[in-house]
């Protein structure tokens, strides 16, 4: 790959970031490439000293914060005449309830994932209980006289000792997934709002 | 290593690679290599972050018929590595503590 080839590739996967953004950063790796070049190595060579342009890519989207990819998705490519401006309010009840519904669902996703983990740990705060219920109710029931009663009691709370340890685990890493899931989301995300760019 | 421990450190080393002088991206990265791999993009918000923090100012250069941006460190930039060099004094006394612990 040629320096120039890299650079309209990395160019082509930052659309939709702000303008002196994505200037700065291929002035940035331009620099990097002939320093590299000047000091004898091969074109070829130095551009892959840099990573691949996806690698770099998403580097760069998920350090630029999420509402400055909006805000300049939002702010216009021209001046909005006064027709437009009509336009957008008397159009407002359909695309304010879009952005909105937009919205919701990234909410939703994210809110589902962390439903997921909550109700997890929650399992395990359950058979923790189950464990302490067990373990102290089964002496009451003996003194009671309930022996059976005591038995079930106690075989319960042993067992969930052994469900309440798989279910740490399962906990410990799904709470690492969700961490993994959340920053993956996004920039996936953010992707998103930098691909339609290239169908306007 | 915990993040906010890393970033603090590799903040200091950028410094430190242009306290004895101005230098540009490419020297940066290849004076730091034998203590620590840095990749391009990671030095680019580093020295970003630096600028927005006025401890360190940057100017173009022309240079072979291109651009080279120059970092040179500010007084600012100077005090950090200071601050860090007594700070590092905290952690090497916490690491001490730490290990007589495991013994």
């Amino acid at each position: 790959m040629t320096k120039q080839e890299f650079l309209n590739a990395l160019t082509e996967k930052l659309k939709g970031l702000p303008k002196n953004e994505i200037e700065e950063r291929l002035a940035f790796y331009s620099e990097m490439i002939d320093d590299r070049v000047e000091e004898g190595l091969l074109e070829e060579d130095a551009v892959k000293d840099i990573g691949s342009v996806e690698d770099v890519a998403s580097q760069i989207i998920s350090e630029i914060p999420f509402f400055k990819i909006v805000k300049n998705k939002i702010k216009p490519k021209r001046e909005i005449g006064g027709w437009e401006i009509a336009l957008l309010v008397i159009g407002s009840p359909i695309w304010l309830s879009l952005l909105i519904g937009a919205f919701a669902i990234i909410i939703a996703l994210y809110a589902s994932i962390f439903a997921i983990v909550v109700s997890l740990w929650a399992v395990f705060a359950g058979e923790v209980g189950c464990v302490i219920g067990g373990i102290l109710g089964a002496p009451l029931s003996f003194i009671a006289g309930n022996v059976a009663g005591g038995l079930l009691l106690l075989a319960g709370g042993l067992i969930c000792i052994g469900l309440a340890i798989l279910t740490f685990y399962a906990c410990k890493i799904a709470t690492k997934g969700l961490v993994k899931l959340v920053k993956l989301l996004g920039i996936a995300i953010k992707k998103l709002f930098i691909k339609k760019e290239k169908t306007v | 290593m915990d993040t906010q421990l890393k970033r603090g450190i590799l903040d200091v080393c950028v410094l430190a690679s242009i306290k004895n002088g101005e230098s540009y991206g490419y020297k940066i990265i290849k004076d730091m290599k034998p203590y620590l791999e840095m990749s391009e993009s990671t030095l680019y918000t580093i020295l970003k972050r630096l600028e927005s923090a006025k401890m360190l100012t940057v100017r173009s250069v022309e240079h072979d018929g291109r651009l080279r941006k120059y970092y040179q460190i500010t007084p600012k930039g100077l005090g950090r590595i200071e601050e860090f060099k007594a700070e590092w004094k905290e952690v090497v006394a916490i690491y001490s503590f730490v290990m007589k612990e495991e013994e």
